[in-house]
């Protein structure tokens, strides 16, 4: 008998890491998600690394969105990819946001951050991005 | 091996990822992942469920975060399965309840997962009672259920949980809701959380004034020993109270065992899930004859009345159904 598989919402773990508590930009970035057709499991502030791969695995997401204003980003982004890599679970695709200068975006970049998005990036192009990553599922 | 044993024998092997991405397959309603809910030969396999219910903001998920750390102090393993609803509209949505749990983040024995709704009404979704019975057959001592903040009727956490928490908070109605139907009926246990907040005393009476009108809702076996729900006032923030609620779980646990009630709920869980499967597999088969059998949807447009085609549909069904029964 045939299966109804037709529901299949991507799930983003979206968390702050470090000790920066700005969360507006993450809750307005979730929201966003959220109207795109997204489950976003929302972890709130001060996570560690180790959390938020700890979540992911837990929730089944199959991204991690983190947003970084403390600018600890070559530090903490960096080590959340270093964690998935303990866990073996790089297939989680991680992308980021925050103040972060061209430079290190690209550094970034290189050491497996997936995307990442300064302030100002219209809401749509994260959706846009996210739609064209995972055409099969979401919104 | 295939992509599906491999997944099995890392379930069973106790890796978390996989336990994960089995309660991502039941969400979709893929079967293939149903032989693990079943235990292997000899072990243990079904874990006590207490569900949490309540209004939005009544301080489930806190009170769920507090009875975790409890537990955890009695060396149990704990998992949580905490609900919120999607968007009718886009089917996103933001699952926040993991906030108030963060302090029991990477302890190994402690499982949290959130769920959305997908558009189920009554407070849990479609796949919890396979996630539940993933979780027993995973290992964890104690499955804890938390409901999306819930009105009047939504009711199915008390059809899942062996022990239904009501949970309440001062300020949120006069005496009249008291005496509505519905929620109130389903608990085992009444909470007046935020008990240092003005007015939780009333709302504490107004409770007891309430159940001590009640008839004894149990039928059967049990209905010569009624339970009668405790009112437990806590603060969950500061985690007072919790023991005090706990030995209520377990008073009614006991009571469940001794009064004959526990296989009563057994079997009344069994027919109503029985139920709600084949109620899927045949909305299923409908949507799936509608949209494919071009002659079905002309008839049915021609009747302008549904009856014909849905029996049509439900002899298709069964027909399909003693095909593979011989085969």
């Amino acid at each position: 008998m045939p299966v109804d598989t037709a529901v299949r919402p991507v799930r983003i773990l979206v968390a702050k890491v470090g000790l920066d508590g700005h969360d507006r930009g993450v809750k307005v970035v979730a929201r966003a998600l959220r109207d795109a057709g997204y489950e976003v499991i929302y972890t709130g502030l001060r996570q560690t690394p180790e959390m938020v791969v700890d979540a992911a695995l837990q929730e089944d997401a199959q991204v991690i969105g983190l947003s970084i204003h403390s600018g600890a980003h070559m530090t903490l982004f960096p080590a959340v990819v270093q964690e998935l890599k303990r866990r073996k679970a790089t297939d989680i695709v991680v992308f980021g946001g925050g103040i972060i200068p061209e430079d290190d975006i690209v550094a970034l970049k290189k050491k497996g951050v997936a995307e990442l998005f300064t302030p100002g990036t219209p809401l749509q192009e994260i959706v846009d991005w996210l739609r064209k990553r995972f055409p099969q599922g979401g919104g | 091996m295939d992509g599906e044993s491999e997944l099995a024998a890392r379930f069973r092997a106790g890796d978390i990822r996989a336990l994960a991405r089995a309660i991502s397959l039941v969400e979709r309603r893929d079967p293939s992942v149903r032989a693990l809910e079943t235990p292997p030969k000899g072990g243990e396999g079904s874990a006590a469920v207490v569900g949490f219910t309540g209004a939005p903001g009544t301080g489930k998920s806190t009170l769920v975060d507090a009875l975790v750390t409890l537990l955890r102090k009695q060396g149990k393993s704990v998992s949580v399965i905490a609900t919120d609803p999607n968007s009718p509209f886009t089917g996103g949505a933001i699952l926040g309840d993991r906030i108030r749990m963060q302090r029991h983040a990477l302890d190994p024995k402690v499982f949290i997962r959130s769920m959305g709704a997908r558009g189920h009404l009554g407070g849990l979704s479609l796949a919890t009672r396979e996630a539940i019975r993933l979780l027993g057959a995973f290992g964890f001592d104690q499955v804890i259920l938390e409901t999306v903040g819930v009105g009047q009727s939504e009711l199915e956490v008390a059809a899942v949980a062996d022990t239904t928490v009501v949970v309440m908070t001062p300020n949120l109605g006069d005496g009249v809701q008291m005496i509505k139907a519905g929620i109130l009926e389903i608990a085992d246990i009444f909470v007046v959380n935020k008990a240092d907040l003005d007015g939780y005393q009333r709302v504490a009476m107004e409770l007891r004034a309430m159940l001590s009108l009640n008839a004894p809702g149990a039928t059967g076996a049990a209905a010569s020993k009624p339970w009668k729900p405790p009112i437990i006032t806590t603060v969950a923030a500061r985690q007072e109270g919790i023991d005090e609620l706990w030995a209520a779980i377990e008073s009614h646990r006991r009571y469940l065992e001794t009064s004959g009630r526990a296989q009563e709920l057994a079997a009344k869980r069994l027919k109503d899930e029985t139920a709600e499967v084949v109620a899927d597999l045949a909305r299923q088969q409908a949507r799936l004859a509608l949209g494919e059998d071009g002659a079905l949807t002309e008839q049915l447009l021609k009747d302008g009345s549904p009856y014909r085609a849905a029996e049509e549909i439900l002899n298709r069904i069964g027909s399909d159904g003693r095909k593979r029964g011989r085969g």
